[in-house]
């Protein structure tokens, strides 16, 4: 088979797959997972192929397809396959395949279409995410990237009965259509200066990019990454997504397509290779996010949302590496997270199984004992994010802070650095929360059981994913940090400081341990007790626990006015009184005129008789005259 | 051979005899009358200067006329009998349902 087909085939099986599941939902039921899962588990075997066929040095770059051709514009449906693309096709296919299969516990409960509509939502979203990463040209990409969030909107408002999944999922689109808009104006000013869209031509013409259009152009591409990957100011919608199922919250909400904006940023890089400015905007806003994020999961109490904030934080961290100018350092960091983030989502959709739909980590405790591999393999997440060597997130985690550390960003890898004990101690508090101590809701937890084989293998799976694939780094050849630079374009960055890794490693390693350490002695220990601390912080721990009031302020301030402005100016008046004015008025004028006009049809033939003769002496009238 | 200017009055004088039929007569059978009187004038005008100037598209034009008057008058003729079963007349000043 030639790469071209393996290509095309990894793209549309899922979307033959979403055809199947979604006209004939009344059809196959319960059945839908028969074909929703081969339609992504097949990819996934290809994709393995095609990226041991990458690491021996193969590079597709191709045309399928002209789409678009207007004049010199020339648009095509077409693919790029190299380092980059592949790494993020391999995660994609392999982390939705496991979450496939655990839907199929995990939803058994829902009505026949229900069932087969979430797998056919879950297939379309495969399809364009594979098709946002696979693109060889930036309006594919775009396509992609509007279809996941198509996809995001119909999963999050799944339970669509419940006005909270519903006005979450409009809050996650109409969030990222504020982005979107600067991503359209930034490719729309690089067209303007590269006459292409096409990553090939954008390389070869980058040249023409001066240094201020470069960092505008970055700066528009890097806004539509706020929106697509929750960063500050337009994180708001993520949180709010975790309405949709579980499963969702772990593929599109925590392992794919957030990370969509870091790969874009990623792909970009010839862009921001000349706009260094861009580059630190980007590393400012991540580390802030970072941050900011972390600071809002300490105090929550709702599982999934612990976990949203928590992803926010990691995808500021990998904005972090993309801006401090180690973008493989930041897909790496996409790479193990996919993983142990994943796996957590799936972990405490175990949890929500078993506790009949309950998120309030105050009323658990004591999970352990009832259900031991989710609690195992939360664990071995935790310890991931976390960075606890040698687990995954301990390597890329600590590769972005390296490379912001000797890249110069001393002030970004303090707070990355103290954003991870905080990330440590909210892992853990969630835990000890959940899983251990004495049961605070006994009639809840008493009847917890572990879940069914099906949702635990995956579990499992994730679990040893998330083990393993930080050894990647240190793979021969430069790891998986150099075999991602070789598909981009780098600025040359300052000489390594080995003697000065070691010490960061150890660092950011006692960093977590303390935060791991302070979850352990306030919530198993209660020393201090978290209570009273809270009423001690009472300021503090309300800003927290109220996020910010970001909420409320972006009320204030965008969306009141947006619909007071809609309701009083653009109905009440532009549309009740000119755009309804216009139109009745005109048939008003022609009411009247041929109330009085209509007169002349009389219904006798003899008067139209008597017309048709006025007519012809006129019209000859005329012809003599002139 | 005539003259033409005695065509052209026939000609002349036959339309208008059908037209005033048209605009006087309330019967709708004469009024069907006087319309294929007006027809068969032009027709006459048609035939008589293709023949004065050896062009043949004037009587071509004639045989299309006749053509057309036979299938308006078969129309004409139906909706004229229809109107005649509901009503029990053909007055044209009774039918004019059709007005403002």
């Amino acid at each position: 088979m030639e790469i071209k087909d393996m290509a095309l085939l990894v793209v549309l099986l899922p979307l033959v797959g979403a055809f199947i599941n979604g006209v004939f939902c009344w059809k196959v039921g319960k059945k839908a997972h028969l074909i929703a899962v081969p339609a992504i588990a097949i990819p996934a075997v290809i994709a393995l192929k095609l990226a041991y066929m990458v690491v021996n040095g193969l590079r597709f770059d191709d045309v399928v397809y002209w789409w678009i051709t207007v004049g010199n514009t020339k648009i095509p449906i077409g693919f790029r396959l190299d380092e980059l693309s592949t790494v993020m096709v391999v995660t994609v296919t392999f982390v939705a395949t496991w979450i496939h299969i655990y839907s199929i516990g995990y939803m058994h409960e829902e009505t026949d279409r229900g069932y087969a509509k979430y797998f056919s939502y879950l297939n379309l979203f495969c399809f364009f995410m594979l098709t946002l990463v696979l693109a060889n040209n930036y309006v594919l990409l775009f396509v992609g990237w509007e279809g996941v969030g198509l996809c995001s909107y119909l999963l999050i408002g799944y339970w669509y009965e419940k006005t909270s999944a519903a006005n979450a999922g409009l809050k996650a689109f109409i969030t990222n259509r504020v982005g979107d808009f600067g991503f359209l104006i930034g490719l729309f000013v690089l067209y303007k200066v590269t006459g292409s869209l096409i990553y090939k031509d954008v390389i070869e013409k980058a040249n023409l990019l001066t240094p201020e259009v470069a960092t505008i152009v970055g700066l528009l591409l890097f806004s539509g990454a706020t929106g697509k990957s929750a960063q500050i100011p337009l994180y708001v919608w993520l949180p709010d997504a975790m309405e949709g199922p579980t499963p969702v919250s772990a593929l599109i909400h925590a392992a794919t397509m957030v990370t969509a904006g870091v790969y874009m940023t990623a792909r970009s890089s010839v862009i921001y290779s000349m706009a260094p400015i861009a580059l630190d905007v980007i590393a400012v806003v991540g580390v802030a996010t970072a941050m900011f994020a972390a600071s809002m999961a300490l105090v929550n109490n709702d599982l999934k949302r612990i976990l949203a904030y928590s992803t926010v934080s990691q995808l500021g961290y990998m904005f972090v590496g993309v801006g401090v100018g180690a973008y493989s350092a930041g897909i790496f960091h996409l790479f193990t997270h996919a993983f142990f983030k994943g796996l957590l989502f799936l972990c405490s959709g175990s949890v929500m199984h078993a506790l009949h739909g309950e998120l309030d980590i105050q009323k658990m405790g004591g999970l352990y004992d009832k259900m031991k591999i989710t609690a195992l393999t939360f664990i071995v997440g935790a310890l991931a994010i976390a960075g606890i060597p040698p687990l995954a997130g301990f390597w890329s985690k600590d590769s972005i802070l390296h490379h912001a550390y000797v890249s110069g960003h001393r002030g970004i890898w303090l707070v990355g650095t103290i954003t991870a004990g905080m990330t440590a101690f909210y892992m853990f508090r969630l835990i000890f929360l959940t899983f251990f101590g004495k049961p605070r809701d006994k009639h809840l937890v008493e009847h917890a059981h572990e879940s069914p084989l099906i949702m635990t293998i995956p579990l499992i799976v994730l679990a040893i994913g998330s083990i393993l694939v930080g050894f990647a780094a240190i793979l021969p050849n430069g790891g998986f940090e150099g075999f991602v630079n070789k598909a981009l374009v780098l600025r040359e960055v300052g000489g390594h400081h080995e003697e000065e890794a070691s010490f960061l490693i150890i660092l950011s390693v006692v960093v977590a341990l303390i935060g791991i350490g302070i979850a352990y002695s306030m919530y198993i220990k209660f020393a201090p007790d978290p209570r009273r601390l809270s009423q001690t912080l009472r300021p503090l721990y309300l800003l927290l626990y109220n996020k910010y009031y970001v909420d409320e302020i972006y009320f204030a301030l965008f969306i009141n006015p947006t619909v007071e402005i809609s309701r009083w100016a653009l109905w009440k008046f532009v549309d009740v009184m000119i755009i309804d004015g216009i139109v009745n008025g005109v048939a008003n004028f022609f009411g009247v005129v041929s109330s009085v006009v209509r007169r002349i049809q009389t219904g006798y033939i003899p008067d139209y008789g008597w017309l048709v003769i006025i007519g012809v002496i006129l019209i000859c009238g005329i012809k003599l005259i002139f | 051979m005539l003259r033409m200017e005695v065509i052209y009055g026939l000609s002349l004088i036959m339309f208008v005899i059908g037209f005033f039929g048209i605009l006087v007569r309330r019967n709708a059978i004469v009024m069907f009358l006087s319309i294929e009187l007006m027809l068969n004038s032009v027709n006459i005008l048609f035939v008589a200067i293709s023949k004065a100037s050896g062009a043949l598209d004037g009587q071509v034009i004639a045989l299309f006329v006749m053509a057309i008057a036979a299938g308006e008058a078969a129309i004409g003729m139906a909706i004229i009998t229809s109107y005649y079963r509901k009503k029990g007349n053909v007055d044209i000043d009774r039918a004019q349902l059709l007005r403002w």
